[in-house]
């Protein structure tokens, strides 16, 4: 025996070959800075409800510390089905099309690795979420993204989705309102999007996160319209809307066939979500809804006032309709999105996020959270304008 | 503008006409008339700092629970306003339930607020009973929580 022999490497190929998150770069260059005001969080910056905390504190007190059933706990399950029956208008069976699961992420890492065959192509609109190639990659399927253009606010237009449609098209995955583009897709779109699903057969997963921070206008989600409930995975959670990111508490439902092949990987690889957090979600469907509604009065204020100074520094950025980014255009300075950011960073201390973290898509823009503070946003916005403007000298 | 003024200054009295008027997408001026307006009419009454339960200022708080006969005239107002005259009353308000009026005093010791109640309060015409309590401490005010919190950082930068 060698003893010093040293080891294969043993990262699988596919594995080693997925790129990090292009976040994880920035971030790190963020944290040995002080005195950085952050727009580059993607979370609220509000604590989760007391209501909300309360119930996952008296769960604890009161010992509920085992396991749940592996879909979640009947009422919290009942209660996201009658949540998504009055706010989306689709209406599931709770004993049968809805399971509980750590977050969204892992509800949309399930159900692409339920469906996915290898070599099965899914048709994502980027910029977008940081996952979605990745989980598509890690489940031996093919990613195939449609860019997303500020012509089109970007939202998806369906012509380019039923562009790229091939025999091995599975499914198209959408997210509206959409991190990091902040966009909506209105009813005719989703409509269009819907009869191209129906006619090649197509499953769409629409992750609709944020779905309940919608600023103007109605949110339609594609489950509700005709002949899609059996052709959409609805994937949904707490961590936007209820502020609640650390819990990981997520949600899919959809055809019972499909949720009980997820159920089955969540069975083996993670068993359930916390019990606590399932309590505390439920108490954020029962009595959550004030505090949030508040939460996105108060996005809205500050979306209206940062992306109004984004605009008077020169970064054009369209109003965006959801969620809390405003993802403004910087080419026309002269600088790519990653310079831009850096020197952001290192000359003004203001760390935004490049729109090239989200996919090739996101060149020449980066996004900007205003989950922050108004008092930092303020100041944020003073600095990118001294910033936006040493450019021109 | 008024409400988007008024929302602001409770939310922080101190914070300027100018930076209401870059919240609001105003003119600093405009913004400045506004807060005089709603001065002048006396919809803005004034102003008073928050401060910490540590801060000992002296005085000696009670809340009082009042029961009265109300007016055949005037309800429970004339009664009301008579009270309300006292300086050493901080804090007047009707209230549904099993006594009609809540009272905030202030007063310089125990000594003077059971004097308060006992010789002004007790014998206004109206007033049937009168049920004191010492506040001890004081846990939240004005929507502060008198605690701080550690300071939980979140992650800088996430996806």
């Amino acid at each position: 025996m060698n003893a010093s022999k040293s080891p294969r490497d043993f990262v699988s190929k596919h594995i080693a070959e997925l790129p990090k998150s292009g976040i994880r770069a920035f971030f790190d260059l963020v944290t040995q800075m002080d005195d950085v005001i952050s727009l580059g969080v993607g979370e609220p910056d509000f604590t989760t409800p007391w209501t909300i905390r309360e119930s996952g504190i008296y769960s604890i007190e009161r010992g509920r510390t085992s396991y749940t059933s592996n879909l979640g706990t009947p009422a919290l399950r009942k209660a996201i089905c009658e949540y998504v029956s009055r706010n989306y208008g689709v209406d599931y069976d709770s004993r049968s099309q809805c399971i509980v699961t750590v977050g969204v992420s892992e509800a949309v890492d399930l159900v692409i690795r339920a469906i996915t065959e290898p070599g099965d192509e899914i048709i994502y609109s980027e910029p977008c979420y940081v996952s979605y190639p990745a989980e598509i990659k890690m489940a031996h399927g093919v990613p195939v993204p449609v860019t997303t253009i500020k012509e089109n606010r970007f939202a998806l237009d369906p012509k380019d989705v039923e562009a790229k449609i091939t025999p091995r098209t599975k499914a198209i995955l959408i997210n509206f309102p959409c991190n990091p583009t902040g966009a909506v897709m209105d009813r005719s779109r989703l409509e269009q999007l819907a009869q191209i699903a129906i006619k090649h057969d197509l499953l769409v997963l629409s992750d609709e996160i944020y779905s309940e921070l919608t600023y103007d206008g109605e949110h339609v989600s594609i489950a509700s319209l005709p002949g899609m409930k059996e052709r959409t995975i609805f994937l949904h959670g707490f961590s936007k809307a209820f502020a609640m990111t650390g819990w990981r508490v997520g949600y899919a439902c959809g055809p019972q066939n499909v949720i009980d092949a997820m159920m089955k990987i969540h069975q083996y690889a993670i068993m359930c979500a916390p019990t606590m957090a399932q309590a505390a979600a439920l108490e954020a469907l029962k009595r959550g809804g004030n505090e949030m509604a508040k939460m996105r009065e108060s996005y809205r204020a500050r979306r209206d006032f940062f992306v109004r100074k984004l605009n008077e520094a020169d970064l054009p950025c369209h109003l965006p309709n959801g969620a809390f980014y405003a993802f403004c255009e910087v080419s026309h300075t002269g600088l790519s999105e990653e310079e831009f950011a850096q020197r952001l960073l290192k000359e003004q201390h203001v760390a935004i996020v490049p729109g090239t973290a989200f996919g090739p898509g996101g060149a020449g823009f980066c996004r900007c959270s205003y989950a922050t503070g108004m008092s930092e946003l303020a100041e944020a916005a003073k600095r990118i304008k001294a910033f936006v403007s040493s450019l021109k000298n | 503008m008024k409400n988007f003024v008024l929302n602001a200054l409770r939310e922080n009295a101190r914070i300027s006409a100018a930076e209401i008027a870059e919240l609001g997408n105003f003119e600093t001026s405009a913004v400045e008339k506004m807060i005089k307006e709603l001065e002048d009419s006396h919809i803005i009454r004034g102003y008073t700092a928050i401060c910490d339960g540590s801060v000992d200022d002296g005085k000696v708080k009670a809340v009082i629970e009042v029961k009265v006969t109300p007016n055949r005239d005037g309800g429970f107002d004339q009664v009301a306003q008579r009270i309300a005259r006292y300086p050493e009353v901080s804090d007047l308000c009707l209230i549904s339930g099993s006594f009609d009026l809540l009272i905030t005093i202030n007063g310089k010791s125990l000594n003077e607020v059971a004097n308060f109640v006992a010789s002004k309060l007790a014998t206004i015409d109206g007033v049937q009973s009168t049920s004191t309590g010492f506040m001890l401490k004081k846990y939240k005010e004005s929507g502060r929580i008198m605690e701080d919190f550690e300071d939980y950082e979140r992650l800088k930068v996430t996806p």
